[in-house]
C-alpha cells in the first residue's frame, strides 16, 4: 500500500539513506518520535544511518546512549508507556540478546498484560546478517527468535524504497516492531558472488525514493519476479542472491520477498505455491528451527496437494558464523543452484 | 566421569601458594537459632543531618551508609528530617497502612480457602509504599514491584478492583491474564506489574526521561527488593538515570529476604544497598523503612530533588519481611520463627500509632474502632467481588479475549487460532454453546 506524497519528488538513495530519510520524516512529522542508541547522535551511527539527524532535530530527539542494550530497550519501553515513539538502535543484531528480556517479557507483552492500559509503540532497528567479515559477533540473523515472541512484529526490507516505507509504517505502528536491516545490502544489492564488484543502488529502480512520507503496509509481501517453475521465498540480502542465480540458470522462478515475517503474508505464499507446485525457501540464518522451518510447515499444511516436490530449504549452517570461512558458510550461488536443480528434477 | 572438565591445562607450575577458598554467604540465624540483631547500628534520630535537595551526591555519601530516622522509640518525631505532618495527615497515613494490612490478611485467607492461586502480603513493609506514595504528587508514575499494594490503596484505587484482579473474575479489567496482585492502573499512576524482577527499573527511567524531554513536571518512582537489585536491569537503570539526570526515585525495599536467600546473596554482606548509588554519582539515602515519617521525608526530599532537575535518588528502605515471600513460601524452613519480632526497628503501624498517641491525637479506643471498621470494609468488598466470581470456578472472561491485545489488530494467524479454540469449546460443550 504505497501512498507517495505527490507534493514531494523522489531522490536516488541507497538503503542507509532511505532509512535515514524515514527517521528524518518521522522526527519532523511527529514530535513524539525519538531516536536513540549507541553512537547515533553526534556521530550519526557506525553505519551512518542516523547521520545529521541530531543536528537537525536536536539532542533530546536524537541522542547517544550507554553501551547497555537492556537499558536501551528497557528505557524505550518506559518512553513508549509515557507516550513517545522511541526508535532505539541496537548497533548489531548480535548485541540484542542482553536486551532480549525487555523485548520478550516486557515490550511484547505490555499491551496484553495490561489489557491495553499501556502500549509500547517502539521500533528497534538493528543491522543483521553476514557478508561483511564481521565474524561470529557481527553477522548473526536472529529473525526466527524475534518471530517466536508473541507480540512483536518482525520486518526485513530488501531495497531502499521498501526500507523507507516499511520503517515509516513500523514507527507509526502501535505495537513493538523489530526492524532488521540487512547490512550487506546497505550500499547496493549483493549478487552472492563476493569476488565480483557490488553494483551500487543508484543503478537499481528501487533507489528512486520519495523524499516525503509514504508507507508500505506491514504484513504484505512483494513479488520480485513472476514465474511458473517454482516459488522461492526469501527476504533481505537473499532476495538479490536468489534473483541472480535464477537469472543465470534461466529458471522461470517466482520470487516472493516476504518483507514482513510477522505478520506474514500467507496469502501471497499460498497463491504462488499453488500456482507453481514447488517451493524453495532461502535464508541466511542457521537451519535448525530457523524461519524456513516455519515457512516449510505452513506450505506443507496449506499447499500439500498442489506440491510436486518436497519443500526445500537453503540456509546457513548450524555453526557460529566463522570469520575466515565466511563464504563457505554463506548460502551462495552453489548451494542455491544445487537446491534448484534438485527441486526441479523431482 | 572425569574429575575435571576437559579444559586445557593452565600450565600452572607446582607451588607453595596457599589454596584459595570460595566464600558462600550464610545468614547468621537458621531455624532453631535465637536471633540477635543487637549489632545493627541504629543511630540517634537527631544524628542524621538533612542536606538541601540540591546537594551534590559526593557531598552526602554518609547518608548512603547511615540510617535516616524521624521517630524515636518513644514515638516522638525529632531531628532535621521531621516532615512535620499535621495530625490529620498522620491519621490518613495510619488509616491507609491499616487498610493495607486488613486487605492483606483477608486476601491471604482467601488464597488459603482456595479462592485464588496466589497472594503476597507486605506485612511490616506498609510504610515503604503508603508513606512513600503520600509524599508524591498524584500525577507521578509509580513503577511497582509485587509488594506495593500500598500505592494503590494510598491513591484510593477501588478495593474491589484489586480483589477482582486477584480473583481473575468477571470484574477483572486485566481479563484474567495476570497473576494475582499484578495490578495495572494508569489513571492512578500505577504501572502494570511484571513477574520478571527489576525489569520496571529501566522502564521507570525511560518514563522519567520522556517526562523531562517533554518539559512535563511529573516524575517517576520505582520499587524493587534488595534481592533483585542484583539484576542487570537495576544497574542499567542506574547508569541511564545518572547519564541523563533522570527525574526518578529508586526505592530498594531491603526486607532482608529474597524467598529463602538472605540479603547477602545480593551483596548485602559487603555494603549497604543505598551505597550502590555512590558508584553511580547518584544521591543515596539509607532509611528506616519501618518509620513512616522517615519514608515520607526521604521521598519528599527525593521528589523535590527530581522535580528541580537535581537528578535521581536511590532510597534503601531498611525493613524486614515479617511474613512468607508469598502464599507459596514457608519461611519457618529457612529462618527462625521469631526473627520478625526480634527485628529492632519494630512495626511501622505500631510506631505510627504510638506517635499519634504520644501527640494526643489517637487512642486505643479509636484504633480498635478503626481496625473493626476497616476489617468490615474489606469483608463487605470481598463479598461484592466474589459475586463476580473466583478463580477456577467457571470461565469469567469471554473466550475470544485470549487473543485480544497481543497486537492492536488481530493478524490472520491469531484469527485462525481463535477460530480453532472456539471450535474446541464447541466440541467440548455442544452445538448450542455460545461464547460469553
Amino acid at each position: 500500500m504505497m501512498s507517495a506524497d505527490p507534493q514531494t519528488g523522489t531522490k536516488t538513495m541507497n538503503m542507509i539513506e532511505a532509512i535515514n530519510s524515514a527517521m528524518d520524516v518521522m522526527l519532523e512529522r511527529d514530535p513524539n518520535t525519538v531516536v536513540m542508541g549507541e553512537d547515533v547522535g553526534f556521530f550519526g551511527g557506525v553505519f551512518r544511518a542516523t547521520a545529521g539527524l541530531q543536528k537537525k532535530h536536536g539532542k533530546t530527539r536524537v541522542f547517544d546512549t550507554p553501551i547497555n542494550e537492556c537499558g536501551i530497550i528497557g528505557v524505550a519501553v518506559g518512553m513508549g508507556a509515557y507516550g513517545l515513539r522511541p526508535v532505539p538502535e541496537i548497533q548489531f543484531a548480535d548485541y540484542i540478546y542482553p536486551g532480549l528480556d525487555q523485548l520478550v517479557s516486557e515490550a511484547a507483552r505490555l499491551r496484553y498484560r495490561s489489557a491495553a492500559d499501556f502500549i509500547c509503540p517502539m521500533t528497534v532497528r538493528t543491522p543483521f546478517g553476514g557478508g561483511i567479515f564481521g565474524g561470529q559477533t557481527h553477522s548473526q540473523s536472529p529473525e526466527s527468535i524475534m518471530t517466536h515472541i508473541c507480540g512483536v512484529k518482525t520486518v526485513i526490507p530488501s531495497n531502499p524504497y521498501d526500507a523507507k516505507g516499511l520503517l515509516i509504517a513500523a514507527i507509526e505502528d502501535n505495537d513493538p516492531v523489530v526492524f532488521l536491516e540487512p547490512k550487506r545490502i546497505y550500499n547496493g544489492p549483493f549478487s552472492g558472488y563476493y569476488d565480483r564488484p557490488v553494483e551500487p543502488w543508484s543503478k537499481h529502480d528501487a533507489s528512486a525514493v520519495p523524499e516525503g512520507h509514504y508507507r508500505i503496509e506491514l504484513g504484505k509481501a512483494a513479488t520480485v519476479r513472476s514465474g511458473e517453475a517454482l516459488t522461492i521465498l526469501a527476504y533481505g540480502t537473499m532476495v538479490h542472491v536468489t534473483k541472480t542465480i535464477v537469472e543465470e540458470m534461466g529458471i522461470d522462478a517466482e520470487i516472493i520477498d516476504l518483507r514482513t515475517l510477522l505478520p506474514l503474508d500467507i496469502e501471497a505464499i499460498e497463491t504462488s505455491v499453488k500456482k507453481t507446485g514447488r517451493c524453495l525457501i532461502i535464508h541466511e540464518a542457521t537451519r535448525t528451527s530457523g524461519f524456513g522451518a516455519e515457512l516449510a510447515a505452513l506450505v506443507q499444511e496449506r499447499c500439500f496437494y498442489h506440491l510436486e516436490a518436497p519443500v526445500e530449504r537453503v540456509t546457513g549452517f548450524d555453526t557460529p558464523y566463522p570469520h575466515s570461512l565466511e563464504w563457505a558458510y554463506f548460502p551462495g550461488p552453489v548451494r542455491i543452484a544445487t537446491a534448484l536443480t534438485k527441486i526441479l528434477k523431482d | 566421569m572425569p574429575e575435571t572438565t576437559p579444559q586445557k591445562e593452565a600450565g600452572r607450575p607446582a607451588s607453595n601458594l596457599p589454596p584459595l577458598s570460595l566464600h558462600i554467604p550464610e545468614p547468621r540465624y537458621r531455624p532453631g537459632d535465637t536471633p540477635d540483631f543487637g549489632d545493627i547500628d541504629v543511630p540517634a534520630v537527631e544524628a542524621t543531618l538533612r542536606p538541601s535537595e540540591a546537594t551534590k551526591p559526593d557531598a552526602m555519601r554518609e547518608l548512603s551508609y547511615g540510617l535516616v530516622r524521624v521517630l524515636d522509640f518513644d514515638g516522638v518525631a525529632k531531628g532535621q528530617w521531621d516532615p512535620k505532618l499535621t495530625p490529620e495527615r498522620l491519621r490518613v497515613m495510619l488509616r491507609y497502612m491499616m487498610l493495607v494490612r486488613a486487605f492483606d490478611d483477608r486476601m491471604f485467607r482467601a488464597q488459603r480457602q482456595g479462592k485464588t492461586s496466589f497472594y503476597m502480603k507486605c506485612t511490616g513493609e506498609e510504610a515503604t509504599s503508603v508513606a512513600s506514595t503520600m509524599a508524591l504528587d498524584r500525577g507521578d508514575m509509580c513503577f511497582p514491584s509485587y509488594r506495593q499494594q500500598g500505592i494503590l490503596i494510598a491513591r484510593d484505587y477501588p478495593l474491589i478492583q484489586m480483589m477482582n484482579q486477584i480473583y481473575s473474575n468477571r470484574g477483572d479489567h486485566l481479563m484474567g491474564r495476570q497473576l494475582p496482585i499484578m495490578y495495572s492502573a494508569p489513571e492512578h499512576g500505577f504501572f502494570s506489574v511484571s513477574g520478571n524482577l527489576a525489569t520496571q527499573y529501566p522502564q521507570a527511567v525511560g518514563w522519567a526521561m520522556a517526562s523531562a524531554s517533554k518539559g512535563d513536571s511529573r516524575i517517576a518512582t520505582v520499587w524493587c527488593g534488595e534481592g533483585s537489585s542484583a539484576e542487570g536491569d537495576f544497574h542499567s537503570a542506574l547508569t541511564f538515570a545518572t547519564v541523563y539526570n533522570a527525574p526518578v526515585i529508586f526505592n530498594v525495599v531491603n526486607n532482608q529476604w529474597a524467598i529463602s536467600s538472605f540479603s547477602g546473596f545480593a551483596g548485602g554482606e559487603r555494603t549497604t544497598f543505598a551505597a550502590r548509588a555512590v558508584g553511580y554519582g547518584i544521591a543515596g539515602l539509607r532509611i528506616d523503612g519501618n518509620d513512616p515519617l522517615a519514608v515520607y521525608a526521604a521521598t519528599q526530599w527525593a521528589a523535590d530533588r527530581a522535580r528541580t532537575n537535581n537528578g535521581p535518588t536511590l532510597i534503601e528502605h531498611f525493613t524486614y519481611r515479617s511474613e512468607g515471600h508469598s502464599t507459596s513460601d514457608d519461611p519457618s524452613a529457612y529462618r527462625p520463627a521469631d526473627e520478625a519480632t526480634a527485628w529492632p526497628l519494630g512495626d511501622p503501624i505500631a510506631r505510627l500509632r504510638q506517635h499519634l498517641e504520644t501527640l494526643g491525637e489517637w487512642d486505643a479506643e479509636r484504633h480498635e474502632a478503626q481496625t473493626k471498621e476497616l476489617d468490615e470494609l474489606v469483608k463487605t468488598t470481598q463479598k461484592q467481588s466474589e459475586k463476580l466470581g473466583i478463580l477456577g470456578h467457571g470461565m469469567h472472561q469471554p473466550f475470544e479475549t485470549m487473543f485480544d491485545d497481543v497486537f492492536e489488530e488481530l493478524p490472520w494467524h491469531l484469527k485462525e487460532q481463535c477460530a480453532q479454540m472456539l471450535a474446541e469449546q464447541e466440541a467440548k460443550f455442544g452445538p448450542n454453546w455460545k461464547p460469553e
